[in-house]
């Protein structure tokens, strides 16, 4: 495996999408290979931020959330 | 010697956290909502709108910034919002409880989103800035690893204010891509549907997608390390 296949596969790996024999090879070169290493960390890191993009979800503003309900009142209640 | 058992315990730290991130996932989707929206629904349809404004309560923030994601701009969210809400009130007898209900909301407001982006045909207009350019075709000899920099909250609130800006950077089908795996957490078949296209399309968009934003999030830290090495001196 070279650093170029670990590029190339490195986000089927993180979403463990590979057969275990390619992970395998994949975790066997990154021992040795420093810069894929740092990629597979940076990599990792961006998901995880990412991911942590939509556990951490702010408020609705106010009045967006007052302009849902009333909208929703007049078109599903009055409307039955 | 010293840098190859580093590098080992690195990799090893890495290989066990991501097995443990498995576990808790699987741990907490056991144990979380199926019951407490599922029964929401349920007395919905037996014609409790209270409980319909409970599910509103519930998920209008995860809808209303998917939308901001998409679209970028706060009316046509709102709009999403609102519409997103009244078809889910109206097809809610059609919601079988195969996926989370948050993710099939989502996926009403991700074709409410399509269709608003190929009606106002600005698909690629959204973006806040300079699209970003996605290579990917190399690895470069010399990595910056930067991700156990040190954070705190103020850093973590910029550093997510920045993510939304990259985001925003992306093409517009690499984006939603992204948003929907990464941000949302469907399953690569669940983008599909959604999307209309092959898996093997998702994949190949996702990694795209993921590797610009490793880019945009090198050059980040990168700029974020200069400014914190200045202010100290």
């Amino acid at each position: 495996m070279k650093c170029a296949d670990i590029l190339e596969k490195i986000s089927d790996y993180l979403d463990k999408e590979l057969d275990p024999s390619i992970c395998k090879e994949i975790e066997n070169h990154v021992q040795d290979c420093e810069p894929c290493i740092a990629f597979l960390n940076t990599m990792r890191k961006t998901v995880e931020l990412f991911n942590d993009v939509g556990k951490r979800e702010t408020e609705i503003p106010g009045p967006v959330s007052d302009k849902l309900m009333n909208f929703l009142k007049q078109n599903v209640i009055e409307k039955k | 010697m010293f840098m190859y058992h580093y590098m080992q315990n690195r990799f090893l730290a890495f290989s066990i956290s991501k097995m443990e991130d498995a576990e808790k996932e699987t741990y907490s989707k056991e144990q979380k909502a199926p019951d407490k929206d599922g029964l929401l629904v349920k007395q919905v349809l037996e014609g409790d709108y209270g409980a319909f404004e409970q599910l509103v309560k519930r998920h209008q923030s995860r809808v209303f910034y998917h939308a901001m994601r998409f679209l970028n701009r706060q009316e046509d969210a709102e709009d999403i919002l609102q519409d997103t809400f009244l078809r889910a009130f109206k097809g809610l007898g059609s919601f079988r409880g195969d996926s989370s209900f948050l993710t099939w909301l989502l996926k009403i407001a991700t074709n409410n989103c399509l269709m608003k982006l190929r009606k106002s045909k600005k698909m690629d207009i959204v973006s806040l800035d300079k699209p970003v350019e996605i290579d990917g075709s190399e690895l470069p000899r010399e990595i910056e690893d930067w991700s156990n920099n040190p954070s705190d909250q103020r850093l973590e609130d910029e550093t997510r204010e920045f993510l939304n800006k990259a985001m925003a950077r992306l093409p517009e089908d690499k984006r939603m891509v992204l948003v929907l795996k990464d941000v949302e957490g469907f399953t690569n078949l669940e983008i599909s549907e959604t999307l209309g296209m092959s898996v093997a399309a998702v994949k190949s968009r996702l990694h795209r997608a993921r590797l610009a934003m490793r880019d945009l999030l090198s050059h980040y830290f990168e700029e974020r390390e200069v400014n914190y090495k200045r202010n100290i001196q």
